[in-house]
């Protein structure tokens, strides 16, 4: 007789089969061990400077090329996949985090405390992502840390209403009510019942984020308010090649390639995690 | 209807306020003294002093906010310390710069990716399905300057056919056009890919609808049902949805002026940071927020209009 499949094995099974999803899923590994091990990858040092190899082609010393500096064009997009991931996962972390307790405060609670985190949320949707960000690097300054904290001031609305919107509907679920009934305090519902529950689609969002977030860290970096140079960010490297596109287009078409193909894989894993956990979309 | 449309511009206002008070507190906590900005580091102490005074930055801050508020609805943005110049009169020459190239973008977007949706969920699972969901997904992920860098690569230094720079001329309509063409193709991919994705997750929504399922049984031609019925109710969330991209357009026509060095409000709100002027940056926060709130009140009201259901809410 054959053996009844998991909910877990279930998803598994789809995800495997969906094929775009196990590319998006085995790129977004092959980004995440190419930032892991930058030092060992990486052909030369991404700082050092050679004036007598400026806009050099591919060749075999420098496979991309090299900047306006003589830097080697391949090594600083190897080293500036970290400041990228680092900055795409932490504050899209950060952001769920704080966003879900807020939407799930809000949503629970109801009444005077959920009018007054939601029209905060409403406030800071009111700007355009890009113009928030830029208004609050302005505040904040540009480094890393900073860098992370205004992505996830970003990325905490979204995250709040999803939370919010999700839990409106479970505040009243048989469940709730009898755990509520038998005497649970209300941290123990929200972590032990609801948030199981608001979890998958808090994931889907988070994996397609993570790519808005690295698109608004290059945006940022193109602007001249990402982390500041000589460290190599693929924002940064674009922005340098701009000056010099007629003479070497490589310079920006490389390290744009680098976003593009980051936020790809991180659309097509978010895409096929929903595909995954929506009994709908795995054709059940 | 005329109650809800009323209820809801008046929902829009404290929202508005709050919004108001928030930039006011931001560009208050912004690093630096602006009469410092616009004197240079090496202005005198008198100088700097005097500025101040003329810029009301020495008054207590409940009195600047007031001021604040009260020139806001007089339509006075103040005069910018840095470039002396009105923040109004920057504001008007180059918004019509941000909302040609946005809604240049808009139309591209729905005008591509209407049909593209419609083709992908009607042909499910072909290879024109699997084509146009790769390029909406390649769409949602390329950053629009860079789709920018490359355009102007390809069409202005490869191909010499638009020019790399500028916003044209407003009054010369085939000089306008011709600057606009890139940027416009920059930003409009992206509205495409959510358009198209739209579209075609919101069709595959409907055609499981009953009433389409009762269509088809009673033997309506195929063509009429999806015109006559699912593209109908299809339409809801694509001109809902749409008004939430239309922010996003917004956000991302600051880089695409950046990119193309295209006179509009995003490249006015960046000059206004690296220059640490503060009138500027500030009159510009608003407006963007201004515009949002803006769309989001005719976002719900068409959404009132073509779905019946809202306004009984």
């Amino acid at each position: 007789m054959r053996k009844e499949m998991s909910q877990g094995q279930k998803m598994w099974a789809a995800f495997r089969r969906n094929k775009t999803a196990m590319l998006g899923g085995v790129c977004t590994i092959l980004i995440v061990l190419v930032a892991i091990f930058a030092p060992l990858l990486a052909p030369q040092d991404p700082l050092v400077q050679d004036s007598y190899t400026r806009l050099s082609g591919s060749s075999w010393s420098h496979w991309l090329g090299t900047d306006d500096f003589g830097r080697d064009i391949l090594s600083r997009i190897i080293w500036g996949s970290r400041v990228s991931l680092v900055i795409g996962l932490c504050s899209v972390l950060l952001g769920l985090v704080v966003g879900t307790i807020m939407g799930m405060i809000a949503g629970y609670y109801r009444g005077k405390i959920e009018g007054y985190i939601m029209r905060a949320i409403d406030v800071l949707m009111c700007f355009p992502d890009l113009i928030l960000a830029i208004a609050v690097t302005a505040v904040l300054g540009s480094n890393l840390v900073n860098l992370i904290i205004t992505i996830a001031i970003v990325m905490t609305p979204r995250f709040a209403r999803l939370a919010h919107g999700s839990l409106l509907s479970l505040t009243e679920a048989e469940y709730v009510v009898a755990a509520r009934a038998i005497g649970a305090g209300v941290p123990r519902i929200l972590r032990r019942h609801i948030f199981p529950n608001i979890f998958g689609e808090l994931l889907v969002a988070g994996t397609l984020w993570v790519g808005v977030a690295i698109r608004l860290e290059a945006n940022l970096a193109f602007i001249g308010l990402g982390v500041q140079p000589p460290t190599p960010t693929w924002g940064n490297m674009i922005r340098e090649g701009v000056d010099v596109l007629i003479n070497a287009p490589g310079v920006s078409i490389y390290s744009g390639l680098s976003i593009l193909i980051t936020i790809l894989a991180f659309n097509m894993l978010g895409d096929g995690v929903r595909d995954m956990i929506d009994p709908r979309l795995r054709g059940e | 209807m005329y109650q809800y449309i009323v209820r809801r511009i008046l929902q829009s206002i404290p929202i508005l306020l709050i919004v108001l008070t928030l930039v006011f507190v931001v560009v208050r906590v912004l690093p630096g003294d602006p009469a410092v900005a616009a004197l240079g580091d090496y202005a005198s102490k008198e100088a700097v002093e005097a500025l101040r005074e003329k810029l009301g930055l020495n008054d207590p801050i409940w009195m600047q906010y007031l001021r604040f508020i009260g020139n806001l609805f007089r339509g006075d943005l103040g005069t910018s310390a840095v470039t002396g110049y009105s923040v109004a009169d920057q504001v008007v020459k180059v918004l019509p710069y941000t909302i040609e190239l946005t809604v240049c973008a808009i139309i591209l977007g729905y005008l591509l990716g209407i049909p593209l949706g419609i083709s992908s969920a009607v042909r499910r699972n072909s290879f024109v399905d699997y084509f146009n969901r790769v390029f909406s997904l390649i769409g949602l992920s390329v950053p629009a300057f860079y789709l920018g860098i490359i355009l102007i690569l390809i069409f202005s230094i490869k191909f010499p056919i638009f020019p790399v720079v500028g916003g044209g001329d407003l009054s010369d309509f085939g000089d306008n056009i011709r600057h606009l063409v890139l940027p416009a193709l920059a930003l409009g991919l992206l509205m495409m890919a959510y358009v198209t994705r739209m579209t075609r997750s919101s069709i595959l929504d409907v055609v499981r609808e009953d009433y389409v399922r009762t269509a088809h049984a009673k033997g309506v031609r195929e063509h009429l049902v999806l015109y006559k019925h699912v593209l109908r109710n299809a339409l809801i969330p694509i001109v809902t949805l749409g008004g939430l991209y239309a922010v996003v357009l917004i956000g991302s026509s600051v880089m695409v002026e950046i990119v193309f060095s295209r006179p509009g409000l995003g490249k006015l709100m960046v000059g206004a940071i690296k220059q640490r002027d503060y009138t500027t940056l500030q009159s510009v926060m608003v407006i963007y927020a201004v515009i949002v709130v803006l769309i989001n009140l005719a976002t719900d009201l068409v959404y009132g209009l073509i779905d019946p259901r809202i306004k009984y809410k």
